[in-house]
């Protein structure tokens, strides 16, 4: 563990680029996510479809995935946010329609007859009560895309992978476990940060 | 629905009365046009509804539910105050209207305004769903069986509060239920339905001496029956 120890600096600044790849890569994916979800909850023949398309792009391995997006976005930050935003949209798309479609119909009757817009019903309503399980959904995309983010270790694209990538390379087994420690920690970390306010939102939509 | 047409008196409390998938839903819903008719029109107070824009309508209109439909992220005074919001009162006036309501439905805003839907019975969910339909002062009041979910003894409360309301505001009612008991209870008029069609609209007395065909004539019958045991039992418990 003295590596982990000597290289504090190195791996804190590591660990905050590994954030700011998921990060990126989960704001990006949300933007897309939710109009997918939107429409797959709202129209269930077409959810199938869609779901088993992103189904598909999530099985592709992801170093494949990645080795394919480099050749098109060069190396770097870049294709590394492709494929993390890529894998998140199965798990996403599929939460969040799951989450809008749990709504009780009895509140979006509601909203509706006393005269809300469809985007009043929307943002007043249904999302908040939807909350709960999208939230799951951020959730389990936050762990898997930090795991995956070590990918970046092949591509220069930085974050905790480099320690890993670097330290497979040498066979330096304390330099591999300096990034893979801290990898683990932040996705537990994430885990329970996004459990805590998946159960605040539960209590506060309970009917 | 086929052929249904009818004058309400504004101020009057009328109820649908039928079995359920006759029709009386869904002619309700055509007043607040969370239904469009196939063909034909429905005015409220000399407009067709049809020439309003549907939300300007439908806050214009309370509308009350079976299932209540209470928003659950939202704290009971929020839940009144969501269609005064949508009209841009401002706050003060709605702080006073919500607190004013929460009174005439029989609930102490002091200990009420800040609970949540799940913090309450069934009863005082559908207290405060009546307190949110009428807290924008609407003239027509939409109610679709907002007594079917409860208990038959928060239903009679319920019942007695209603009609007490009604006769502070004086809105016109739109009353959906299946229960001849309550229509008995709650109409100035009712509107018997049927398969989609009108078969008579009366007031309870007139239906009651004149019943236009057999079927309402049997409707009111086993009731009259079940009236006499509720009287007489009424009686007996007033006595022990």
């Amino acid at each position: 563990m003295s590596y982990l120890f000597s290289h504090w600096r190195l791996i804190g600044v590591l660990t905050l680029q590994h954030l700011g790849l998921v990060s990126a890569a989960l704001a990006i994916a949300l933007a897309i996510a939710l109009p997918l979800g939107i429409f797959a909850a709202r129209v269930p023949r077409a959810s199938a479809l869609l779901l088993g398309l992103l189904g598909a792009l999530y099985a592709i391995p992801s170093l494949a995935l990645l080795a394919v997006l480099v050749r098109y976005f060069g190396l770097g930050a870049a294709p590394v946010i492709a494929v993390l935003a890529t894998y998140a949209q199965f798990i996403l798309v599929r939460n969040i329609a799951a989450a809008l479609r749990a709504v009780p119909r009895a509140q979006l009757d509601a909203a509706r007859g006393i005269g809300m817009s469809s985007r009043q019903q929307f943002w007043r309503v249904e999302l908040p009560l939807a909350s709960p399980i999208m939230i799951g959904g951020l959730r389990l995309a936050t762990v898997a895309l930090i795991a995956i983010a070590a990918l970046g270790g092949y591509v220069g694209a930085g974050g905790l992978g480099n320690e890993i990538f670097f330290g497979l390379q040498r066979r330096y087994l304390e330099q591999t476990l300096a990034g893979s420690i801290p990898a683990a920690l932040l996705a537990i970390a994430a885990d329970a940060a996004f459990r805590a306010l998946e159960r605040a939102a539960t209590r506060r939509t309970a009917g | 629905m086929d052929g249904v047409s009818f004058d309400i008196p504004a101020g009057s409390f009328t109820v649908l009365l039928g079995p359920s998938g006759c029709g009386k839903s869904t002619l309700l819903r055509t007043v607040n046009r969370l239904v469009t008719p196939g063909s034909g029109t429905v005015t409220v107070g000399g407009r067709d509804v049809a020439s309003i824009e549907p939300t300007a309508l439908r806050r214009a209109t309370g509308y009350v539910i079976q299932a209540v439909g209470l928003f659950a992220h939202m704290t009971v005074t929020q839940n009144i105050a969501v269609v005064p919001e949508l009209l841009h009162w401002d706050r003060e006036r709605i702080a006073r209207r919500t607190d004013d309501l929460l009174e005439l439905v029989g609930l102490d805003p002091l200990r009420y305004r800040s609970r949540f839907p799940r913090e309450l019975s069934g009863g005082e969910q559908q207290r405060v769903g009546v307190a949110r339909a009428i807290a924008a002062e609407p003239q027509v009041l939409l109610m679709d069986e907002p007594f079917g979910a409860v208990d038959a003894i928060a239903r009679r409360s319920l019942q007695d509060e209603m009609l007490r309301i009604v006769r502070t505001l004086q809105t016109t009612v739109l009353f959906v239920t299946h229960d001849v008991e309550e229509a008995l209870r709650l109409a100035d008029r009712i509107a018997v339905m049927r398969d989609g069609k009108l078969l008579q609209y009366a007031t309870p007395e007139e239906m009651l001496g004149a019943p236009a065909n057999a079927y309402i004539a049997q409707l009111f019958a086993v009731n009259a029956d079940l009236r006499r045991y509720d009287t007489l039992r009424n009686a007996l418990g007033q006595e022990t």
